[in-house]
């Protein structure tokens, strides 16, 4: 294996090379142009996909922070006579703000986010234009960079700009090969599969798009910068065209746009594409033939040319999956102030929705290192009061402490970062992740924020510990609905909680898949976890519970050992009817 | 400041515009809302269909009356074709939003091609007359747009809100599997829905053709506007689509007469922003 590697490391050194040596070979300047257009679109389309292409979160708005470095570029070099060097990191930085602001004002909406936020990001770009035509910074005329002096390298100034643009697309791969490697990448994948389940597991949601948005607008404005100085003159028009929010988009979904590479790779098949067709003034048939394109490569090819080339490889080499031999503590972390004798403290709980009261003054505290059972009706609200204690849902009334700490009012990540985890009943992974992949998140994000090689080798520990190690490469889909279970209990598990909520682990599991997942809780109880489970399976309740909690219509009616609660006159009418009332 | 009289003035005409706001976004709300496919080609079919009536008219001398009917009826066949599309290849929310941006863009480049990019306008004996009310003028053809967009808007509402069909695609929209086990062919009905919206486009098309000046990039000017109507009248209510449009066609009108005209772009998403901000819970 070794003997292969570096022969690719040779040839990308060697390319890199020629691409730098390009102005110094004396090619005719269309070829140097064609190669500056390139990288332009590789930068875009790069910067593009490192929000909407991990975070799913489609922006129709790029061309607003590329006009923005455009404009800013061109008012500090060509008005206020700033050295042109110095308005990228400024045109870049002034992007960056605008894509924080509307981020901020876009991703607290939490129904609707994906296409609020494209539809934001046309106004965005609509307003942008506004502004800029209608004040002195345009003036409706444009702006003529055509006396701004640049450093000449390899003695003329397209060489210079040119170098600029490969600078640009290097910093751009660059930096979405880092994000795409980092946790940042990690939890932007993760919100692309499912936001809310990435927020309980611990991932910053809203910080994380933040960031994302801000590094790929301050990328489109640096190139945005380097732009207004290659055409020399900007015009509205041309800058806000919608071909500029187009084509990312465009070369992103050719190439793959969860791939750090994909968007570069598709940005060159465009570029080389309308270079051959669509050049001169029928430009507008180029555009329509490229849509067209764009309809089949969604409906036929939805993972991009890049991703599909990946895939088919790793069918033919199937990844294999180092076991680690560090084997990971299967005890919880321990509690940051002492260990207190009730770790779950719930005071006169109240949540409704509409018109329907889910909970109604729940009181229920959970000592530390017991088995609470919750068992209910179907509507009794205990799939709510895990969403509350979570704080996926805010609470009407009332208060939630754990560890003697309010937790109530916090986002669901940090109380996710205290030792709080939840499965879920219906088994919700990320679906584009692999099944070590996310178990890894939860190790990740979770109490311990582990750095990436240990959580991967925490991750094989608690898959190992449910019976799915075999599995690690594969992709949830390819996962029974048993194992899908078993993979909900790693994923919590990895984040070593001191609370954990299961939200009905023994459903439709048979008799012996149920006694090995009695023995599991009752292992994870042992390790110094506290745990409420919520069950409908009787047997299992009165086997691992230390109390039970009984809920009907929000409130709740009993409280006590299995034996008590399964003889309370008003538990036994819930459940079975006045009639068998004793 | 202008005048009372202007101000007023300035606002009747703004009311209508925004009526013609209200008719492009009743299309998008209803399939945003009730079949979960955001169409951004809506703006193309209208222009389209603008053309279409223009082209008729001006070039074969076949009055709107008589066009308009057979353009809306095959747009309504292109609805429902679309919706197969969606349908056949399980289009999920976000790609068809890409995909039906890309029939945009098509289409702008199919129009461009077809009648360049000229302005085009179509010159009718009701373009310049005017209904006199006192001291005002409420041009005919406006008012016969927003009457259309009112009259329209109140029939898809009590469509919804009545009738078998209606009930069963809001059922579909909230839950469609549980919809679909009480024996609601969401399918079917998603046809209707797709093929109505797209008709609308083409309603609205007619008008735009009578009142406005056509040109293949107007398809991009009414995008923002349109969509922040629809957020702010809220998806899949066709009554709320037209309030929201006349809503922010006063507020253009009225900034656009205190303030530059040119500013008026940014009136809607000022007042969406502001929406958003303050009333997050709202959408």
């Amino acid at each position: 294996m070794s003997g292969i590697r570096p022969l690719p490391a040779l040839v990308v050194l060697a390319l890199a090379a020629l691409l730098v040596a390009v102005p110094a070979l004396g090619l005719p300047a269309f070829y140097v142009s064609f190669l500056y257009v390139a990288c332009n679109w590789v930068s875009l389309a790069t910067s593009w996909a490192m929000l909407s292409g991990y975070a799913g979160y489609w922006s129709f708005g790029h061309a607003a922070f590329f006009g923005v470095g455009v404009y800013a570029a061109g008012t500090l070099a060509a008005k206020l006579g700033v050295p042109f060097l110095l308005t990228i990191p400024a045109a870049a930085a002034l992007s960056a703000l605008l894509g924080a602001a509307v981020g901020f004002v876009v991703f607290r909406v939490k129904r609707l986010r994906g296409e609020l936020f494209a539809l934001m990001t046309i106004s965005v770009t609509a307003v942008v234009a506004t502004i800029i035509s209608n004040t002195p910074i345009d003036g409706g005329s444009g702006v003529y960079l055509i006396g701004v002096a640049l450093p000449e390298l390899f003695g003329s100034q397209n060489g210079t700009i040119y170098l600029l643009g490969l600078g640009m697309a290097v910093i751009a791969m660059a930096s979405s090969y880092a994000v795409a490697h980092s946790r940042l990448g990690l939890g932007l994948f993760a919100i692309h599969d499912d936001e809310d389940v990435a927020e309980v597991k611990g991932v910053p949601t809203f910080r994380y798009k933040l960031a994302a948005f801000a590094l790929s607008a301050a990328i489109a404005g640096a190139v945005g910068a380097v732009y207004s100085i290659y055409v020399s003159y900007v015009t509205v028009s041309e800058t806000f065209e919608i071909t500029v929010t187009m084509y990312p988009v465009v070369m992103t979904i050719l190439g793959g746009a969860r791939n750090w590479a994909g968007p570069a790779l598709g940005a060159v098949i465009v570029t080389s594409a309308l270079y051959g067709l669509a050049s001169g003034p029928q430009a507008y048939l180029g555009r329509g033939a490229i849509a067209i394109g764009l309809v089949l490569v969604i409906l036929l090819l939805p993972q991009g040319v890049l991703t599909s080339i990946v895939n088919l490889w790793h069918r033919r080499h199937p990844r294999r999956i180092v076991v680690p031999s560090r084997v990971a503590p299967a005890i919880a972390t321990p509690p940051r102030s002492g260990p207190a004798a009730v770790a779950l403290d719930c005071r006169g709980v109240t949540k409704a929705f509409g018109g329907i009261q889910a909970l109604k003054g729940v009181t229920l505290a959970v000592n530390a290192g017991e088995i609470l059972g919750l068992v209910g009706p179907n509507g009794s609200g205990k799939s709510t009061l895990i969403n509350v204690i979570t704080g996926h849902y805010p609470i009407d009334r009332g208060s939630i402490a754990f560890e003697g700490a309010r937790i109530d009012a916090l986002p669901a990540h940090r109380v996710a970062a205290l030792g709080i985890a939840r499965s879920y009943q219906i088994p919700r992974p990320f679906n584009h992740l692999s099944v070590l992949d996310n178990v890894a998140l939860a190790a990740r994000f979770g109490t311990a924020h582990q750095p990436g090689g240990e959580a991967a080798a925490e991750a094989m520990h608690w898959l190992d510990y449910t019976g799915l190690a075999a599995k690690a490469a594969d992709l949830p889909q390819q996962l029974n609905l048993h194992e899908r279970k078993f993979l909900e209990l790693a994923r919590a598990l990895a984040a070593r909680p001191r609370l954990l909520l299961l939200d009905e682990v023994m459903s439709g599991l048979n008799p012996g898949e149920i006694d090995a997942a009695l023995r599991l809780v009752r292992d994870i109880r042992d390790g110094g976890t506290t745990i409420v489970f919520v069950e409908h399976l009787m047997r299992a309740v009165v086997a691992l519970s230390d109390r039970v909690a009984v809920l009907n219509e929000g409130a709740l009616i009993a409280l006590g050992t299995p034996q008590e609660t399964m003889r309370d006159a008003e538990v036994v009418s819930v459940y079975l009817g006045k009639a068998h009332v004793a | 400041m202008p005048s009372a009289t202007l101000l007023t003035q300035s606002l009747i005409t703004g009311v209508l515009a925004g009526a013609l706001y209200g008719l492009l976004a009743l299309g998008l709300s209803l399939s945003w809302g009730l079949l979960r496919l955001v169409n951004i080609g809506h703006f193309a079919m209208a222009l389209l269909g603008a053309y279409l009536t223009w082209y008729l008219g001006s070039a074969l001398g076949i009055p709107p009356y008589v066009s308009g009917p057979v353009i809306v009826a095959a747009f309504f066949l292109y609805g429902v074709a679309l919706h197969w599309v969606f349908m056949r290849f399980r289009v999920a929310e976000m790609a068809s939003m890409l995909i039906t941006f890309s029939i945009a863009v098509f289409l702008e480049s199919v129009i461009q091609a077809l009648w360049t990019a000229d302005f085009r306008r179509y010159e009718t004996a009701w373009a310049s007359s005017s209904v006199v009310v006192g001291p005002f003028f409420v041009p005919t053809l406006n008012l016969a747009a927003a009457i259309m967009a009112s009259v329209l808007a109140v029939l898809t509402w009590a469509w919804l809100r009545w009738t078998y069909v209606g009930k069963a695609l809001r059922a579909g929209a909230e839950d469609a599997p549980i919809a679909a086990a009480f024996g609601i062919n969401h399918r079917r009905l998603s046809y209707i829905l797709s093929g109505v919206c797209a008709a609308y486009a083409g309603v609205a098309g007619v008008f735009i053709a009578l009142i406005a000046t056509l040109a293949p990039s107007e398809i991009w000017t009414w995008v923002g506007v349109v969509f922040a109507v629809v957020i702010i009248g809220r998806l899949g209510n066709p009554l709320g689509a037209l309030a929201g449009g006349v809503l922010i066609g006063a507020c253009e009108a009225t900034t656009m007469a205190v303030a530059d005209p040119a500013w008026a772009p940014l009136v809607s998403f000022s007042v969406l922003i502001a929406l958003l901000l303050f009333k997050p819970r709202w959408i």
